[in-house]
């Protein structure tokens, strides 16, 4: 890690200019710091270990835990061994505010790694803007949101859930005439759901044609959708946008096998389905249901090989449980990403300051296991990705259909909504904003 | 005599629902009846493909989807069967090209791989093997050339399959082909099937008799599926003219489409029905143990969630037993572990009575508190011992499936079976109330304490057995729900507020008030989520179960008599 230096840049002319920003900064603030040159550096991490949502996300615990093991097998950052500080806000998210509060406050963590849900991350979002906290989120999400105090290293709906749809609607994807939405009810599969529809409706498929059904989480009897699914399909051809979340996934799917629905009659795509949620589940019915994500496990590139060679070693040095059956996946990926992205800034910037570290965050590129150079944007806080569809296998891996000729970036603010369509995400000068429709710093104050 | 009724009642439904399941070709089947066209269609080593075959076979070696899409229309064209084992290869992701755009089959038993030109075997030495992409749209258009090359077959399962897709997705172009095999086809239900194929194409056939005859054939099956299409037939132009000439053939359109929404809607509420009962046997056996601790105990057991959870965990168990020391028993684990979750769960039960709440009875605001304590430390240790993640239970082969009860109303094997078990446990809590000493000595009890206790009867220890036993039958619950539902730490959490609802809008103290409340609940919620969808639908239950306990706070079944408290 530290051998990659400094890291690549977008371009020259940006290089110069997170160069100039990051050093005077550095400089500028370094001086505030108080810690002693051979402290460690803590490094909290912020997942649910308990609770449902301790599912997804005691792998990201797992994963970044290996990435700090190794950056310390590297001689650390800066002659600095990195600390991991790990919570655990039990899938409870008042707690993922009290929880941040306690690292940055109590533990003065250098950076956060966390959260998954939506909700989690909104409780989470005031404590960091209110003590200028970092933290990396590595899970794709709804947009409608750029802190100022975020990275997120996951999809916005471009890069997921609007070309996956795409797709579907496409020759190529089977020629989707009628979109059925299923969803858990909470905001991000509303916000993407109002999102997949304004862009239905905008190419010309229009509200009969949609459906859109919610359950409660931890719903399990999904008898009725299913069925009611296929009486939806008899009208034309069908697609279902799954925004399923945690383990419920596991019984919708049961359903669809036990009633017959085949992936080349009816595909449901899925947008939080991947190995880990697969692993568990008897995939045989379901093979050709897509899902779509930024990285696979079966992606096949040196750089992954890499990665889950490390992965595998790792889970079996640290006695894992699973063993060999653990898999790594696409949020996997994004928190391997967005910790490598730190540590290139913490080391470019010469400080883990904040500021300094956000300025150098900025167009900082990562190679990633996806096989493409994964860039941060230099506005908007966002990463540009690439999308692949995937189909389910029968070994519950999946086997790229589609994907995009390159990373595309980032669009915090849906264009199909009207109220989201005339924001900005840009937090560089004059904007230094990301939720506004004009500049808030202009010159003529 | 009657409870040798109760017993045998789901045995043989059982049986009847396997006898169903008998009809319908599993996908092994299939899968099976595929490998057998494999061995009779694959060429031998020696004969290779005819010239024009070959050239179609060669456009295989892309990695466009159009490439692969034309090929398979072309090979469509051809009408060639040694084309097959391409295609079948395809199907089944064992076809490759390599870099020098030499399409390959691996062969599915002995993983060799083959020239498919040719026939001759090749060697993966230096090869660098690419796969032609196999997408949902490419299955859509392989599925149908595969059951028209098939479909002149010796084997008739195999016609059957092949009739199967070319009667779901018929081609224009396969239109004399299909008559063909029409007119030599022996088996009744392969002809009906491919009737239906024909049909399809005929509908846009210029002689109005035939056009007739078509939809005739199409209203016969009543599928929901070509209702769209019929509807065409009664589609007028921008002038208001009928599309359709034909009057006859418009009025064979009509009724046509009258008959399948009749259909229709009498598989709507068949289903909603069924699924009802269904999700109202998941509530019963979830709420039975309940129904025994707080419905005649009246201890607030908040650990009863977690009564469920450890019979599934018993049920994990036993399952891991069998694949671990009797791998050839497996299908029977089920068996074994309705037993042992039973005694597992009771004695956890018991244990849970003497250390805890025997202290507490009369004091329900500390059961309360007591009992979730319990539940948390059961939740946590279940999470240190398991992992939070969930554990993988395997359905045993015959409780895996599903059966067709009608058109368009198919219930799986598993949620069949909970509701036959759902009676099963229902008739075994009959039976231990009112034909058992122990029952006996429960309802004496419960209805006085003190006159039972000056009868002889040990009070304190008839507490710990019904406890014990509400907490078994919980744990019976718990094994049904492992067969549906994810097993975790925390899957009883899901279940304890609908426990409790099932036994207050029951009736508190009457068993069997709880099985009408759970299958009217299930009934109720599933008529209404259609309307409202599954989130309203629960807070209507639960606005409309308030209203109710407030109309009437005994319940919908009140104990009468000398033994009701109020």
């Amino acid at each position: 890690m530290s051998d990659k230096g400094a890291g690549r840049r977008l371009s020259m002319q940006s290089r110069l200019g997170t160069l100039a920003a990051s050093g005077l900064l550095g400089a500028t603030l370094a001086f505030g710091s108080t810690a002693q040159a051979n402290d460690p550096i803590k490094v909290g991490i912020l997942h649910s270990l308990s609770g449902t949502m301790a599912i997804s996300e005691t792998s990201l615990r797992d994963v970044a835990l290996m990435v700090i093991e190794d950056i310390n097998a590297q001689g650390g950052l800066l002659g600095r061994q990195l600390e991991p500080v790990v919570m655990d806000p039990a899938s409870d998210w008042p707690r993922y505010a009290e929880q941040g509060r306690e690292l940055l406050e109590r533990e003065n963590v250098a950076v956060i790694f966390g959260s998954w849900t939506s909700v989690s991350r909104e409780a989470v979002l005031p404590v960091l803007e209110e003590l200028n906290g970092l933290m990396f989120y590595p899970v794709q999400y709804e947009g409608e949101e750029s802190s100022r105090n975020i990275f997120y290293t996951g999809a916005a709906p471009n890069q997921q859930t609007i070309p996956a749809v795409e797709y579907l609607m496409s020759e190529e994807g089977g020629g989707a005439e009628r979109f059925y939405l299923i969803g858990t009810d909470y905001v991000f599969p509303r916000t993407t759901n109002r999102i997949v529809r304004a862009f239905l409706n905008a190419n010309g498929i229009d509200d009969d044609a949609i459906e859109e059904v919610y359950f409660p989480f931890e719903h399990s009897d999904f008898q009725s959708v299913v069925a009611d699914i296929r009486r939806f399909s008899d009208a034309g051809s069908t697609a279902v946008i799954n925004t399923v979340n945690g383990d419920s996934n596991v019984a919708f799917y049961q359903e669809l096998a036990n009633q017959g629905i085949d992936a080349v009659d009816i595909p449901v795509l899925a947008t939080s389905v991947g190995e880990e949620e697969l692993r568990g589940m008897d995939t045989g019915p379901l093979v050709g249901h897509l899902a779509a994500w930024n990285y696979f496990m079966s992606v096949e590139t040196e750089q992954n090989e890499a990665f889950t060679a490390r992965w595998a070693e790792y889970v079996e040095s640290a006695g894992l449980p699973g063993g060999s059956d653990r898999v790594t996946n696409d949020p996997m990926e994004a928190t391997y990403i967005g910790m490598k992205m730190w540590a290139q800034a913490v080391l470019q910037a010469g400080t883990t300051d904040v500021d300094a570290v956000r300025q150098a965050v900025y167009g900082q590129c990562v190679d990633s296991p996806s096989g493409f150079e994964i860039c941060m944007d230099e506005e908007n806080h966002h990463l540009h990705k690439p999308v692949l569809i995937g189909e389910i296998q029968a070994d519950g891996q999946f086997a790229t259909v589609w994907e995009t000729d390159g990373p595309v970036r980032a669009q915090p603010w849906s264009p199909y909504l009207e109220d989201s369509k005339d924001k900005v995400a840009n937090w560089r000068y004059p904007w230094v904003c990301g939720d506004c429709t004009e500049p808030t710093h202009n010159l003529d104050f | 005599m009657s409870n040798l009724r109760w017993l045998l009642m789901p045995a043989l439904c059982l049986a009847l629902a396997g006898s169903l399941l008998a009809d319908e070709p599993t996908a092994e089947e299939r899968a099976e009846a595929l490998a057998d066209a494999e061995q009779e269609a694959a060429p031998g080593p020696t004969d290779g493909l005819a010239d024009d075959t070959a050239e179609v076979v060669r456009q295989f070696a892309s990695s466009r989807w159009q490439d692969v899409r034309d090929a398979i229309n072309a090979l469509a064209e051809l009408g060639d069967a040694d084309g097959l084992p391409v295609l079948l290869a395809l199907q089944d992701r064992r076809l490759y090209y390599d870099q020098d755009e030499r399409v390959l089959i691996e062969d599915p038993l002995d993983g060799e791989l083959r020239d498919a030109i040719s026939g001759a075997s090749v060697s993966r030495d230096g090869l660098e093997l690419s796969e032609p992409p196999l997408t949902n749209p490419i299955r859509r258009s392989l599925r149908p050339v595969i059951g028209q090359l098939q479909i002149f077959s010796d084997d008739v399962n195999l016609r059957r399959a092949a009739a199967e897709e070319l009667a779901d997705r018929p081609q224009a172009a396969m239109l004399p082909q299909l008559q063909e095999a029409l007119e030599q086809e022996t088996n009744a239900e392969v002809q009906r099937l491919l009737r239906i194929a024909v049909a399809r194409l005929q509908l846009d056939a210029d002689d109005p008799e035939v056009r007739l005859d078509a939809v005739q054939t199409i209203g016969e099956i009543r599928s929901s599926r070509l209702k769209g299409t019929l509807q065409n037939f009664l589609r007028t132009d921008d002038d208001g003219e009928p599309l359709e000439s034909s009057a006859e053939v418009r009025q064979a359109a009509q009724d046509a489409i009258t008959a399948i929404e009749r259909r229709e809607q009498m598989a709507r509420f068949f289903s909603d029905l069924v699924y009802g009962l269904s999700m109202g046997s998941v509530l019963l056996l979830a709420a039975m143990g309940l129904a025994i601790i707080f419905g005649l105990m009246r201890v607030i057991n908040m650990a009863h969630g977690e009564l469920l959870m450890i019979g599934a965990y018993t049920t994990f168990l036993v399952q891991n037993l069998f694949a671990l020391h009797m791998p050839q028993f497996f299908n029977f684990y089920l068996v074994a572990a309705v037993p042992a979750a039973f005694l597992v769960t009771g004695a956890v039960g018991i244990l849970m009575e003497r250390g805890v709440i025997r202290f507490l009875y009369h004091r329900p605001l500390e059961t309360l508190l007591a009992t979730w304590g319990i539940s948390l430390l059961l939740i946590q240790s279940m999470r240190s011992i398991f992992g939070a993640q969930n554990v993988r239970i395997v359905s045993p082969e015959w409780f895996s499936g599903s059966v067709q009860l009608m058109q368009g109303v198919s219930l799986s094997t598993s949620r069949l079976g909970v509701i036959l078990f759902a009676f099963f446990v229902v008739a075994l809590v009959w039976l231990l109330m009112t034909r058992t000493r122990l029952g006996l000595e429960v309802r004496a009890v419960m209805q006085n304490r003190q006159m039972a206790a000056a009868m002889g009867i040990s009070a304190n220890r008839v507490d710990m057995w019904t406890f014990g036993a509400g907490a078994g039958v919980a744990g019976l619950g718990g094994v049904a729900l492992s067969q549906i539902v994810n097993v975790g730490p925390e899957l009883g959490q899901a279940y304890i507020v609908d426990s409790f609802m099932v036994v207050v809008l029951g009736g508190v103290g009457n068993i069997f008030g709880s099985v009408f409340s759970a299958l009217g609940l299930g009934v109720f919620s599933k008529f209404l989520e259609p309307v409202t969808g599954a989130v309203l639908a629960k807070i209507f239950l639960f606005a409309a179960i308030i209203v109710f306990i407030q109309w009437r706070p005994q319940g919908i079944f009140a104990l009468k008599g000398r033994s009701a408290e109020d």
